[in-house]
């Protein structure tokens, strides 16, 4: 009962705080603090209901719970860690848009392949590519490179796409000067082209970003080797560790953030000279 | 003719190019088998009779497209003409499994996300605090909390259609708000003040200035929602250990070793994913046509 009411009274006092912060003018700090009040309230009513309700844990683990199971376990989520992101997720980042941006590039030359390349590639990246990843275990093995191999699956359409379209957003202006200037297919491309394509890349790269981290894990469904976030999750699941399953989701969490939020980062440095970026 | 060869043509070269590229590919994965088997039994493969081999192997490597085809032929238009269309064997009822879910999702889904858009718009505080953490929501990848989901609903009490659907749901209203939020936006300060010199109440602003003019923005968001939603269905169905679904026929192919299930299936999803978003097109082609936003 106690919990309970404690509970109602975090999550007003929470909620008013905004509400009164919101309506202050508005700066970088109350456009930071609003949405961590508002998150540190959710937590704080999570633990409250957990508690309050008793909750079993096999259900749905309080906050601290995970907190100490998170803290005891840091060598079992470093090492899932390690062969989860760094092994299968980023390699198969950097080589499935690597391909993709190469492969734009030289499409890029054929306006008739461009023709036929872009409606295919959209119709490619809606389908539910996910699925070639028991086909990819079975090519690729149990370890870690069929999941970088789902992840260059995953990623290469929407890179591709966004980096093709890209590299058609100079406008004719823009192309005759650098012929008036003489300039070679290479000069225009590296001079002009390319950098006017940065913010399509980078969307193409931070929708990937995702696609990346989600490969990697669900790969694991289908089989890994005794490591692995995929693999510790549904293990964990099977065993009711639910606490150590959330403590995984944690790590994917605030890696999924931090990978995102890295690239949005790289991106502010590079397109600074884009509109969306100087408001 | 030559308008119709000048957008269709280049979509075929490419189409056709993945057939050829597939057969090639089939041949090359499927050739060592083709050769371990010959040498067992002490004969020569001639190069023709390599080929024929690495046709139709009852487990390839990668089955060349025929073979899916007649696999899915088998367990679609096969079944229905010997009037077993929902068979546990047929690849319909396993599609109107995922399909059931998928739709249930995407539904959710968008109701979700367009309540959600319209507190954003119209609260400042909802705004500043749920916006952030709309979007981080999705830097979070659900598809890998998917058997966890599904376990602690089922531990509730709650099986069937609606853990998976919740799946879809949470993939599929992320677009829905952000679309939405746009599109609830996009009237121009110009339109806003016709409004107001019209006297119109903030309902009437609502229903016909704000909702009207998000329409467009809604269509494209409900492609991607439908698209993320078959995804979270099919994946909703790999924990509960196979039983009915597209989902389960990915995980029991794999299972087993069994290609040309995994392949049949993903491809019928790949339709389904097509048929779906396609459906909406058409509807986005009629009604922003009735309201005369295309021409």
């Amino acid at each position: 009962m106690i919990w309970a009411i404690t509970g109602i009274i975090a999550w007003l006092a929470g909620w008013r705080l905004n509400v009164w912060l919101a309506n202050q003018p508005k700066t970088r700090a109350t456009r930071l603090a609003v949405p961590i009040i508002f998150g540190v309230t959710l937590i704080v009513l999570w633990e409250c209901v957990v508690r309050g309700f008793e909750i079993s844990p096999v259900l749905l683990p309080a906050p601290t719970m995970i907190a100490a199971r998170f803290a005891v376990s840091t060598g079992i989520l470093w090492e899932d860690f390690v062969q989860t992101v760094i092994k299968g997720a980023l390699s198969g980042y950097v080589m499935g848009c690597g391909a993709a941006f190469l492969t734009a590039i030289a499409v890029d030359r054929f306006p008739f392949l461009q023709r036929g390349l872009l409606p295919v590639g959209n119709f490619v990246a809606a389908l539910p590519i996910i699925g070639m990843a028991p086909i990819l275990v079975m090519w690729f093995g149990f370890d870690w490179q069929s999941k970088a191999a789902v992840v260059v699956v995953m990623v290469f359409f929407p890179m591709l796409v966004n980096t093709v379209q890209g590299l058609q957003a100079t406008d004719h202006m823009q192309r005759d000067l650098m012929r008036t200037y003489a300039a070679s297919y290479a000069q225009s491309l590296i001079k002009l082209r390319l950098p006017a394509a940065m913010p399509f890349i980078f969307n193409g790269l931070k929708i990937a970003t995702t696609l990346a981290l989600i490969g990697a894990i669900v790969a694991e469904f289908f089989g890994s080797p005794i490591k692995g976030m995929g693999f510790r999750i549904s293990t964990s699941v099977g065993q009711l560790a639910l606490d150590l399953v959330w403590a995984e989701i944690v790590v994917a969490a605030v890696v999924g953030s931090a990978f995102y939020g890295g690239v949005a980062l790289l991106e502010k440095a590079v397109t600074f000279w884009h509109p969306s970026q100087r408001g | 003719m030559k308008a119709v060869w000048y957008r269709i043509g280049p979509i075929l070269t490419v189409v056709i190019a993945i057939f050829v590229l597939w057969y090639a590919g089939s041949v090359a994965l499927n050739a060592p088998w083709a050769y371990d088997k010959a040498k067992r039994a002490g004969v020569e493969l001639s190069t023709s009779e390599l080929i024929a081999d690495t046709m139709n192997q009852k487990k390839p490597k990668l089955p060349p497209p025929h073979q899916v085809g007649a696999e899915i032929w088998k367990t679609t238009g096969d079944m229905v003409v010997r009037g077993r269309a929902f068979s546990k064997r047929s690849l319909l009822y396993h599609s109107w499994i995922t399909l059931s879910s998928t739709l249930l999702g995407f539904v959710l889904g968008t109701g979700l996300g367009i309540a959600l858009a319209v507190g954003i718009v119209y609260n400042r505080t909802m705004d500043m605090s749920i916006m952030p953490w709309v979007i981080a929501s999705q830097t979070i990848p659900i598809l890998a909390i998917a058997p966890m989901i599904i376990v602690v609903l089922n531990a509730v009490g709650i099986s069937g259609l609606l853990p998976k659907a919740v799946i879809s749901m949470y993939l599929s209203f992320f677009p829905v708000v952000v679309g939405m939020v746009k599109g609830l936006r996009s009237p121009d300060h110009m339109q806003l003040d016709q409004m107001k010199t019209w006297n119109a109440s903030g309902n009437q602003e609502f229903w016909k200035l704000r909702l009207p003019s998000s329409m467009p923005y809604l269509f494209t968001s409900l492609k991607i929602a439908m698209a993320a939603s078959l995804v979270g269905a099919i994946v909703g169905e790999l924990p509960t250990g196979a039983v009915a679904g597209l989902g389960a026929r990915l995980l029991g192919g794999s299972y087993y070793g069994q290609t040309i299930q995994i392949w049949s299936a993903l491809l019928v999803a790949a339709a389904l994913a097509a048929a779906l978003v396609g459906l909406i097109g058409l509807v986005q082609n009629v009604v922003l046509k009735r309201m005369g936003m295309v021409r």
